[in-house]
Parts: structure tokens; sequence; C-alpha cells
């Protein structure tokens, strides 16, 4: 062994810092997770139109998340509307950019489980005197949500990883305040290890309350 | 009243209706019938709004179906249809499928929804099967929840669309059942069906449709028992001496 010695009261000190920027994260995961789903919804119904301008506008966010490198997207958000004189806090521009990555992935999540719901689920909601709105909330997400459930929640994971790119803006999120931490004590090995541990355990928790909530809503 | 005049509808290039005439009288169950591909069922989805028209127009108690001024929504609260397969809602409860449109369409209070869907529930013979969930039920018993799903708005017409063909055998007689009670209780009803004798002991006007036309119409025992067309002598010729199970699993 080369003896490398772990230090890791230096991080027990810290760790109040680091709880601090672990809300921090989870405020904004949970935040773009809802905002993201909220714009996927019409946009996948769009998407499955297969024309007109929605689809196009949907077809260009979906192509342009998912194709670009997620912190090529916060830069746009957070220096590039700067160029523009529109400055943007860290938070926002961390916040807008996931939810825009989120949205992008979650439509096509969603597309696939609107394929996979048959037409006349909508026609016979429509024949009951239900419009299109009505149709789609009370009809066919509930039954969509319920075949994407597991890409769905995966997303939502995947974007409390992408906040971590707010180290990279300034943001004491949970990666901020660790290598704000780590660089006023060169201790990188320790700090970086307790705070996988902290984004580990965050995932789980996500994972455990949305397996809670999916067996509440579907009583199965 | 429903009165169709001069409907004419195409899918693309496909010509499925060449100007339907057709008035259903209050009270009164009308049965089409016709070979698969004739058009039957896709004048009942015109009747409702679920397809556009091409020409011609449609009318239910005087309002235009297809006019674009119409509020088609409210006007298919007095059109109920159930389909040839059920489409009940499969996240829902049975009172739940039956008591969402009570809610969400005629804004009625949940508790006032929810015994109202009993209501209709214990009408078609399922008041037990209110915390079922579809999965669990029958064909039979999913097709008379279908009917008590579209019962609960209070139409003033029922259409059917080939309601039991997509049942096993021994399942059709309780759904037919269903719709003979709903005829003794006088509801105007258009029923697209394949089952001759449905039509004959049941159907107040049977309408033969032919290649997008309505060919002959008149009482049962006029259009079946002695139809002059030969197309419709034709038709059934063929329908009697095809077996039972076999018209039944035919599609339109």
């Amino acid at each position: 062994m080369n003896g490398y010695q772990f230090y890791w009261s230096i991080v027990w000190d810290s760790l109040p810092l680091l709880l601090a920027g672990a809300w921090v994260t989870i405020q904004i995961t949970i935040l773009a997770f809802i905002v993201g789903t909220l714009i996927a919804m019409p946009m996948a119904v769009a998407r499955q139109q297969g024309e007109g301008w929605a689809y196009r506008f949907s077809t260009w966010w979906v192509e342009l998340s998912r194709n670009t490198p997620a912190v090529f997207q916060l830069y746009l958000f957070y220096f590039g509307l700067g160029a523009f004189h529109i400055n943007i806090p860290s938070y926002a521009a961390v916040l807008i950019s996931v939810s825009f990555n989120n949205a992008g992935y979650m439509t096509e999540i969603f597309r696939g489980g609107l394929n996979a719901i048959p037409r006349q689920q909508l026609s016979a909601s429509r024949s009951l005197g239900m419009t299109s709105p009505q149709s789609f909330i009370h009809v066919i997400f509930p039954q969509m949500f319920k075949v994407i459930f597991l890409a769905y929640v995966t997303q939502g994971i995947w974007g409390m990883l992408n906040t971590s790119l707010g180290m990279l803006v300034g943001l004491q999120e949970l990666s901020g305040a660790t290598q704000y931490a780590q660089s006023a004590s060169f201790r990188t090995f320790e700090f970086f290890l307790a705070t996988a541990l902290i984004y580990y355990l965050i995932a789980k928790g996500l994972q455990f309350s949305s397996h809670l909530a999916f067996r509440l809503i579907y009583r199965s | 009243m429903i009165r169709i005049s001069n409907v004419q509808k195409a899918f693309g290039s496909v010509i499925v209706l060449k100007g339907i005439d057709l008035t259903v009288e209050k009270g009164e169950l009308v049965c089409l019938i016709g070979a698969s591909g004739s058009g039957k069922s896709t004048l009942l989805q015109c009747i409702n709004g679920l397809e556009p028209i091409q020409g011609g127009e449609i009318l239910v108690d005087g309002i235009s179906v297809h006019d674009p001024k119409t509020d088609i929504n409210k006007l298919r609260c007095k059109l109920g249809i159930v389909f040839q397969q059920y489409n009940a809602f499969p996240h829902l409860t049975a009172l739940e499928n039956v008591a969402l449109a009570p809610r969400v369409v005629a804004k009625r209070s949940r508790a006032e929804a929810r015994a109202l869907a009993q209501k209709h529930l214990e009408h078609v013979g399922l008041g037990d099967k209110g915390d079922s969930l579809p999965s669990q039920l029958s064909g039979g018993q999913q097709q008379r929840l279908a009917i008590a799903r579209a019962l609960a708005m209070e139409p003033s017409y029922m259409l059917f669309d080939e309601v039991t063909s997509a049942l096993d055998p021994e399942l059709v007689g309780e759904v037919l059942e269903t719709m003979r009670l709903l005829k003794s209780e006088g509801m105007t009803m258009v029923v697209v069906t394949h089952d001759i004798n449905f039509a004959r002991e049941s159907a107040d006007r049977v309408a033969f449709l032919c290649q997008g036309e309505v060919c002959e119409i008149g009482t049962a025992e006029e259009v079946i028992d002695h139809p002059r067309k030969e197309q419709t002598q034709k038709f059934l010729r063929r329908e009697n001496r095809k077996p039972l199970e076999i018209v039944r699993s035919s599609v339109a």
C-alpha cells in the first residue's frame, strides 16, 4: 500500500455545508422533475400528432436536448443569455437547463407510453362528452404513467445527477459545496467519496418514494 | 329524432358512405345490417361526430353534428355509444368507470356521481361489481359496464357498434338481454349488428347497407323475411349459411 491516510474528521466538520448543498440539489431535482413533466405531457401529445407547428416545436426541443451535452445546455442558458445582457442567477440557470433536458427526454418516454394505449380509449372518453384535455387528464395520462413508470423515474434520477453541473456556474449545490470544501482542505478523495455516498442516498430516496407513490396511486 | 341526410364519407380515396338517408324516430330501435366494409360502423361513428363527414348533414334533435359551431361535447351527452371492444378504462374500478363522465362532464359532486354510477351498474346487473377492475370482469360484464357508463350520461339515444362481435358465444346472451331491457324502457337505439336473429326479434326497422348506401329499409319482416332487393337476398343467404360463431367473430 502507498499508505494514503484518510482524514474523515475534516469531512465530518464540513457536513453542514455538504447537507446544505444537498438540500439545494434536492430542490432543483424536484422542481426540474415537475417542470419537465408538465412541459413533456403536451409535447408528447404534439409529437404523436406528427404534423403542425406544435409537432415541429417539440421535435426541435427533443432533438436539441437529447443530442447536445447537458453542460452545453447549461452554458447556453447561463453565459449565452448573459451575452444578451439577460443575467439569471446560477440557481435559475441550473433549474432551467435541467428542466429543458428532462422535458426533452421525458417527451420521448411519454410518447412511447402513449403509443402503448389503444386509440379507442380516446374515442371512448370523447364519446362520453369529455373534451380532449379532460380525456388526456382522466383517461390517457393515468394509463401512460403506469406504462412508463420505470423509465420516468430513471430520468428523474438522471436529472438529479445533472444538477451537479451547477458546480461549473458557481452554484453551491452538493457538488459545488463539495468542490468548495475540498479546495480549502485538499482532502479531495474523502470529500468526493462522501459526496458520492450522499448522491447515492438521494437517488435511492427518490426511487423509494416514487415506488411508494406508484403503489398508492395504482393500488398494485 | 336523428335525421341523416345525404351523408358522404371517404377515408382518403376510399369512399365509404355514398349519400346515406336515414331517420330514426324517438323510441325506435333501428338495426343496421350489412357485409363487413359496407359502412355500418362508420355511419355510427359519424352520428356522434367521432368521424368527420365530407358531405350531407346529420341532425340530432335538430342540431347539426358536424357544424363547427355546435358544442359537440354537449351533444355527445345525448348520444351514448358502446363499442365492439368494450373500451373500459382499465385503471379505474367499474364504479369509477361509470362515475367519471358524470363528475367531469356533468359536474356532479363526487358522492352524487358515485350514487348515480351505482344505480346504473345495478340496472345492467353489475350492482355487486362496483369495486372490481375491468380486468377482473368477463367480456360480457365489461360490455355491460360499457353500457352502464354510457347510460350514466342519461342520453336520449344509444348507439351500439357490434357490441357482441368480440364476445365468446356463451356471453352474448347477457348483453343482448341488457339491450332488450333498454328497448323495453323506451330507449331510442341504433344497433349495428351481425346478429340477424336479434334484428328480427327486436328491431322496429332494419336497414340493409350495401356499398355505402341504404339498399333496403323496412320492418324486420319486410327486410329479413321477405327481402325485395337481390343484394339483400344474397347477403342473408350468406349469413344464414355461416355458423353463428363465424358471424360473431367477423370484424367490421
